[in-house]
């Protein structure tokens, strides 16, 4: 009776067991041997050695550490900018009681748009044609600023556009977390220290900050995550060419590296792969040491 | 310091119903005289928690004026009044120890009434021992018990010396042990500190044990206010009658005939007023066993709760209960006849009102 | 007295009108960026191709919108083709997750056996693996299996979210126990439990999920890409790179924006109809990236 509920049970698994057996665990160790494997070729499936050189190419591979760059300030400017915008704009939408539902609901919109969609949105507003300056400049124009071509121009400029657009995808999440994280604040709380005079400032430093505690270093340590991952947005700018625009990041080298015109060298991809994921691994230690001594939690 | 309520009135537009206006407290005028504890009592939904809220400033009144003193405070923020306020859930700060909590209300002072960090930790520990939670300083919220946690907050709202300390519903969390506990230690602590305290409470009983005064309300009208004792044996009206007093008073329809008080065919009692319908309220301990007494019920059983012995049984014309409810001294012995028992009554617990506006007539 | 109410309330509210200004400025600023690309998209893609490119200055509005745009998107590239694997893709990937989360979420939260905190310690320590470990191996192995280009190779390796399992797993614990036994006594199998029983009681939070997932299958880019490079089996997403890159001839932007609404309208309508089980579904511990 025992043996065969036993037997019950991993018969209700055995899908799932497959599924992550075969593309997941399997892959995890396959991709661990593949970063060590030197010389592996795709198409004869043979390789010449064991060892640390797939590491070192990558390191040493300009374009990695172009990549690297990128994702770095990439990660620098959007999660802090992001995470302290979204809370603006939170505290701004929990002190209105009217329209509160439609502006959350518009400020949601673009988690469910298709990225590469809305990207390509934003590449014509900022792009510079033989016909048009595009919106956003003859915008600065109108400040007195001259044009500039923010998809195929300067660094600067494109890192600017990427920024602002990754802002753009990933506030949703984080307007809706910090909005509910606010709005679960007991109001109690807001009217003893309303009545013990507390100023406005000092409420929000010394109540509002520590409540929401929490979801704020969720969403910071989620952000960081998420930021270092960046591709499919990049792309959406900038193309798939990466490379050439001198846009890519760490997700996007890996993949350049599997497939696509330098494509075909797996073990060059899962050191890189290997790289971000300690890099990710060290960044989340990091913050999970911080928010220990900083985060209330109830 | 004393509270006046001067024509207070306080109408919002109701929630539900955007074209009904609800009066949570209707033309409220009393004084509050200084260093009292005072209940503000009521059924639940009564407008108890709108009166600590507007004379502690949370909320504006649409009419009238409140006076902290002779300063008129009724357009003054609540951080300006003075105020001490305890909530009922006790809103303390979970993230902050109790020492934080304390001394949080302090840290808030600025300009000339900022004080040094000395005089804080000292204002703070003082507070603390009154409420005696001083060897629970470091401790978070959640390290407390619900009583502490409740001490803390009454700290938190003294520790500015305030003039005048309101309490929201500051026992319902507790469980019954406690609350008696507690509601000696509130007793303690007001006199101990003299500052005029008003606390809301549904609860009639812990309302009639601590308070100076009582002022009980329903559906946002001031029904009558006075020394606790006096409000139950000489209620105004027949909501303050039925409010207070557990068990509840008993309520029949009587009349009254050339002078004569009747419930039915009985003759109870004797009022010098016109013959007309009227209610007549009995309290459970107005009643005496006794085989020559003018009023019969029929009798049904009778229940020992404790140190109380009552009686319980039948009387067509009461309207309160299906039962009516005696309690009389255990060492009598209960007799009855045919399934009927006769009483006689106390005649100052019997109270008789208006059968028009359940005013009391005496 | 009503007015004499309202004109009180005002007056306290009054107090803070600069206040409440500066916010609702804010907020509505706010609300224009986000809404305004999606504004600009459909814009352009009702302005004719030869309107858009004489515009020097782009105007914010047109008066004579024409549909040609979204008659191109569908003849001169095969949109209609990436709507369609787009869908089976998205409905087939849904169907096979649903039923194999819904198996496993039963087997966790209602069947005993041996080894099951074993098996369910492993899968959430599987959640913080980043796909991009994963997805090496998953594109030798499929494209060695022969699978490039075909909806298997497309589908297999998108099944599994073991957050979903956890999720439903959760959500299924919360169901009493009593609600079990009272089905065992009445001679209930398993198998009609979890189909008569748990399914009915937890279709919120199932609902829930097959939102998301078809949210995410919908976006679904990288994977696609990797291992598609036949139009014939391009997603949504990858069509509106390759028209990006090479479509309509890179200047027709019209063209593109009428594409790039064509693949946006489906999610949007969800969101629209379902925005409520969305945002609520997904505050619950849904991310994104």
């Amino acid at each position: 009776m025992k043996k065969k509920n036993d037997l019950k049970g991993w018969l209700y698994l055995l899908p799932a067991l497959l599924f992550i057996g075969v593309f997941m665990i399997y892959p995890l160790i396959d991709v661990l041997i593949y970063s060590v494997e030197e010389g592996y070729n795709f198409a004869s499936q043979q390789y010449y050695g064991i060892g640390t050189y797939n590491y070192s190419y990558v390191l040493h591979d300009p374009y990695f550490l172009q990549a690297l760059k990128n994702t770095f300030i990439l990660v620098i400017i959007t999660v802090p900018l992001s995470t302290g915008i979204a809370l603006v704009i939170s505290l701004a939408l929990n002190s209105v009681s009217k329209l509160k539902d439609l502006f959350q609901t518009i400020y949601f919109l673009p988690y469910v748009t298709n990225t590469l969609a809305v990207g390509l949105v934003f590449m014509i507003l900022f792009k510079k044609t033989a016909y048009s300056e595009g919106l956003i400049n003859l915008l600065l124009n109108g400040f007195g600023i001259a044009s500039i071509d923010f998809i195929e121009g300067p660094y600067w400029a494109k890192m600017f556009v990427l920024c602002f657009y990754t802002i753009w995808v990933v506030l949703p999440f984080k307007i809706l977390i910090l909005t509910s994280a606010l709005a679960s604040v007991n109001k109690d709380y807001y009217n003893v220290a309303r009545v013990d005079g507390t100023s406005k400032w000092r409420t929000f430093y010394k109540i509002t900050l520590p409540m929401i505690s929490p979801s704020l270093f969720y969403l910071i340590i989620t952000g960081f995550i998420g930021a270092f991952k960046a591709y499919s947005d990049v792309v959406a700018l900038f193309g798939t060419d990466l490379n050439a625009a001198g846009m890519n990041t760490i997700v996007g080298y890996v993949y350049d590296m599997l497939y696509g015109n330098s494509g075909g060298y797996p073990s060059f991809a899962s050191a890189a792969a290997l790289i971000l994921f300690l890099i990710v691994l060290t960044i989340t230690m990091i913050n999970l040491m911080v928010s220990k001594k900083n985060v209330h939690y109830r | 310091m004393k509270i006046v309520l001067d024509h207070l009135t306080k109408k919002f537009i109701s929630r539900h119903n955007k074209n009904e206006i609800v009066t949570a407290v209707n033309d409220f005028d009393f004084e509050i005289p200084d260093g009292k504890l005072v209940g503000l009592l009521g059924p639940s939904g009564c407008g108890k928690s709108t009166t600590l809220n507007l004379i502690c400033g949370l909320e504006t009144p649409t009419s009238g004026r409140i006076f902290f003193g002779d300063l008129d405070v009724t357009e003054l923020p609540p951080e300006s009044r003075g105020v001490g306020m305890v909530f009922q859930n006790y809103a303390l700060y979970p993230h902050l120890s109790v020492r934080q909590n304390i001394l949080f209300p302090l840290e808030n002072l600025k300009g000339d009434q900022k004080l040094s960090k000395e005089v804080m930790e000292q204002k703070a520990l003082e507070a603390a021992r009154l409420v005696q939670i001083d060897s629970l300083m470091e401790r978070k919220p959640n390290e407390l018990s619900g009583g502490q946690q409740q001490r803390v907050a009454i700290a938190r709202a003294l520790v500015k010396t305030p003039g005048v300390l309101l309490l929201d519903e500051p026992l319902s969390n507790l469980d019954a042990r406690l609350r008696l506990q507690t509601r000696e230690q509130i007793r303690r602590i007001q006199k101990e500190t003299n500052i005029t305290t008003i606390f809301v409470t549904h609860d009639q009983e812990e309302a009639m044990s601590i308070s100076d005064l009582i002022v009980v309300m329903s559906a946002g009208v001031l029904q009558q206010m006075g020394k606790p004792q006096d409000v139950y044996n000489e209620p105004v009206n027949l909501f303050v009658a039925k409010f207070l007093g557990t068990p509840a008073i008993n309520v029949f329809e009587g009349c009254i005939k050339d002078r004569g008080l009747y419930i039915g065919e009985d003759l109870i009692g004797h009022r010098d007023i016109e013959d007309q319908e009227v209610y007549v309220g009995i309290r459970p301990e107005a009643f005496d066993p006794d085989q020559n007494g003018p009023f019969r019920c029929r009798f049904d059983r009778v229940e020992t709760t404790g140190r109380d012995t009552s009686i319980v049984c039948h009387n067509d014309h009461c309207i309160s209960d299906e039962d009516v409810r005696a309690i009389v001294s255990a060492d009598e012995p209960i007799a009855h006849k045919d399934g009927i028992i006769r009483f006689s009554l106390k005649q100052n617990k019997v109270h008789v009102f208006s059968k028009k506006d359940e005013k009391v007539i005496r | 007295m009503m007015k004499q109410i309202k004109d009180l309330e005002r007056k306290n509210k009054a107090k803070n009108t600069i206040w409440t200004v500066v916010i609702f400025a804010l907020l509505i600023f706010w609300a224009i960026i986000v809404l305004f690309p999606f504004y600009w998209m459909l814009l352009t893609s009702v302005k004719s191709y030869a309107a858009y490119n004489a515009e020097y200055i782009p105007q914010f509005f047109t008066l004579s919108p024409t549909l040609d745009n979204y008659i191109q998107a569908f003849t001169a590239v095969p949109l209609a083709k990436y709507f369609v694997n787009t869908i089976i893709f998205t409905a087939v990937t849904t169907l096979l997750m649903m039923i194999v989360v819904v198996l496993s979420a039963f087997a966790f939260s209602r069947l005993e056996f041996k080894g099951k905190d074993f098996v369910f310690t492993l899968f959430l320590s599987l959640m913080m693996i980043p796909n991009e470990l994963v997805i090496i191996t998953n594109f030798v192995t499929v494209t060695n299996a022969g699978l490039r280009n075909s909806f298997p190779g497309l589908i297999l390796p998108s099944v599994t979210s073991i957050f979903y399992i956890y999720l439903l797993k959760e959500n299924f614990e919360q169901i009493p126990e009593e609600l079990y036994k009272a089905a065992k006594v009445d001679g209930t199998s398993d198998f009609k439990y979890l189909w008569k029983v748990m399914i009915p009681i937890c279709r919120p939070t199932i609902v829930t999920v097959l939102i998301l997932k078809v949210i995410e299958c919908w976006n679904a880019y990288v994977w696609p890409r990797l291992i598609t490079d036949d139009e014939n089996y391009f997603l949504v997403s990858n069509g509106i790179q390759t028209i990006r890159e090479s479509g309509f001839g890179r200047e027709n932007i019209p063209a593109m924006m009428a594409a790039v609404v064509v693949i946006s309208i489906p999610l949007i309508v969800i969101f629209l109809i379902f925005h409520k089980k969305i945002m609520e579904g997904v505050s619950r511990g849904g991310t994104k990236g």
